[in-house]
């Protein structure tokens, strides 16, 4: 009988798992196909997102991205000393920040800082059956809660990349050169030698595959709340699928991280 | 003029995980009637406004609205047909970062193309007829509960809709604020004619309102009947449950034989 249990409960989770990748995976066709079919959602909802996302995760980004840069300056300078080539410091930090470091840490930050509330918002709306009445209203939830937020994170996630890789590099300088010497023309003029525009775009693509990843995994974990598999009811439930969230995505980012630089190289 | 069904369900079963909920449900509720499914909780009361709803599908049987069945319908058919319901939930279910003013004015800044003009006066109208003057700019939290059921209504009623829903509208509300909400549904339906389908357990109250009364018993309708007669019934489970919930009923022919 124990073999049987064994059996049965394996089933079960497999299911469950195929279940919610399905859902999950319906739920990001339906809100893409929302977001290109009329009718149309109010501007002022995504500038709204773009505030909520992006505009309030710039201070975390700015910070996370100085010290990101400073400690690049840091090690990059003690590093390159070695084989005397304090002159490559800023294209070896210019290069780490804008194809690896700015994309994966800026997602990480903005996955812990606004793709946490979008989770804990969805559920708690889905639990205090307001997405119900939204239904009920004959408002698309996906239309009307989801669409604006993928918008908003999509666009927001380059540029809040960009914010980063910019405040890193002038970190990498401030350690680099103003704290331990190094050349300030060798830092501008190695960076524009090596950073090529296939730099840059590795960097765009990572950023908006990882928005779109941020919001996708966030959401849909707060939407489908209530079919989570230890029960998603209540502050407990809603706590537990915040999470989750948070956990797969920043798994996710990681991945796919490896995946996209594996093809783009 | 003959009663005409509106909503019909037959034979609706539902069933979660090993638990068998609802049992094949046939109901139908008559149109600018009231309708209250009243039962013990847990029965699956709530469970069939869902399905009308068509927020639940069902495992077998049909759900017809307007003469159409919910569950074959295009989102968009179902969306048209969900432009004539209002629904009061029982958490009243209003979004808690917007103001009262914004909630009752969401389904018309969304659905119908009112200038903001009409929004506020249209929203104004409905605020004043549930006594909620002066509230546009508070938020759910800052409301009591009779407020925010108030709110709800006012949302649910906010387009005309044909059929309005009641899930458990008075619950934990004490009986002054129970019949405040009563009140307002009386006047609202004498006004705007809907079709009312209510679930509560505030027996023997909700029966003022009440033009037919169905029984949910172990995940099938007993019997929808009126009032009167579902008091007097000799169907011995809605017997039970009236004897239970209201105390012994005496007809006159008892009375005589006694």
């Amino acid at each position: 009988m124990k073999i049987l249990d064994f059996f049965e409960k394996t089933g079960d989770l497999a299911l469950y798992y195929i279940n919610q990748a399905g859902r999950m995976a319906l739920f990001l066709l339906s809100t893409l196909l929302n977001i290109i079919t009329p009718p149309y959602y109010k501007v002022s909802y995504i500038t709204k997102q773009i505030y909520i996302i992006g505009s309030l995760s710039i201070f975390v980004i700015i910070f996370t991205g100085a010290f990101t840069g400073m400690v690049l300056g840091l090690q990059g300078y003690n590093t390159l000393r070695k084989f005397s080539s304090e002159g490559l410091l800023g294209s070896a930090v210019a290069l780490s920040l804008i194809r690896e470091l700015g994309p994966v840490l800026a997602a990480l930050m903005v996955t812990g800082r606004a793709g946490s509330a979008i989770c804990a918002e969805i559920g708690i709306m889905r639990n205090s059956e307001q997405i119900d009445a939204l239904e009920c209203m004959a408002i698309d939830p996906l239309k009307y809660i989801m669409a604006p937020k993928f918008i908003a994170t999509v666009i927001s996630m380059p540029l809040l990349t960009a914010i980063f890789d910019v405040v890193g590099i002038f970190g990498g300088y401030i350690v680099g050169v103003g704290l331990l010497g190094g050349n300030e023309g060798a830092y501008f003029s190695s960076m524009a030698k090596d950073v090529e525009f296939q730099d840059l775009y590795m960097g765009f693509v990572k950023s908006i595959c990882f928005g779109l990843l941020i919001v996708w995994i966030c959401s849909s974990k707060g939407y489908f709340v209530h079919m989570e598999r230890n029960g998603g009811f209540g502050a407990e439930g809603v706590s537990r699928a915040t999470t989750n969230a948070v956990v797969l995505s920043s798994v996710s980012i990681l991945v796919f991280d490896y995946f996209i630089t594996s093809i783009m190289l | 003029m003959s009663e005409q069904p509106i909503i019909e369900l037959n034979g609706v079963r539902k069933r979660f995980g090993r638990q068998d909920v609802l049992k094949g449900i046939n109901l139908s509720v008559m149109e600018g009637k009231t309708t209250v499914i009243v039962g013990g909780s847990g029965q699956g009361k709530s469970l069939i406004i869902k399905h009308i709803l068509g927020l639940m599908k069902p495992d077998s049987g049909s759900v017809h609205v307007f003469g159409k069945d919910i569950n074959r319908l295009k989102k968009a058919e179902l969306r048209d047909i969900r432009t004539n319901f209002g629904v009061l939930f029982q958490t009243a279910a209003l979004f808690d970062s917007m103001t009262v003013f914004d909630n009752v004015a969401l389904p018309l800044r969304e659905r119908t193309k009112a200038s903001e003009q009409e929004v506020r006066e249209i929203v104004h109208e409905k605020l004043k007829m549930m006594e909620l003057e002066g509230s546009d700019e508070k938020y759910p939290a800052q409301l009591s509960g009779g407020m925010r059921k108030r709110v709800g209504l006012a949302r649910a009623l906010v387009l005309n809709p044909k059929i309005v829903f009641f899930d458990e509208p008075t619950t934990g509300l004490d009986i002054a604020r129970s019949n405040e909400i009563y009140r307002v549904f009386f006047r609202t339906q004498k006004k705007l004619k809907y079709t009312a389908v209510i679930v509560s357990h505030d027996v023997p109250r909700i029966f003022k309102l009440a033009d037919y009364v169905a029984l949910i018993y172990d995940g099938i309708i007993q019997d929808c009947l009126s009032p009167e007669e579902f008091q007097v019934s000799e169907n011995p489970l809605i017997k039970d449950f009236v004897e239970t919930t209201m105390g012994q009923i005496y007809t006159s022919e008892q009375m005589e034989g006694e």
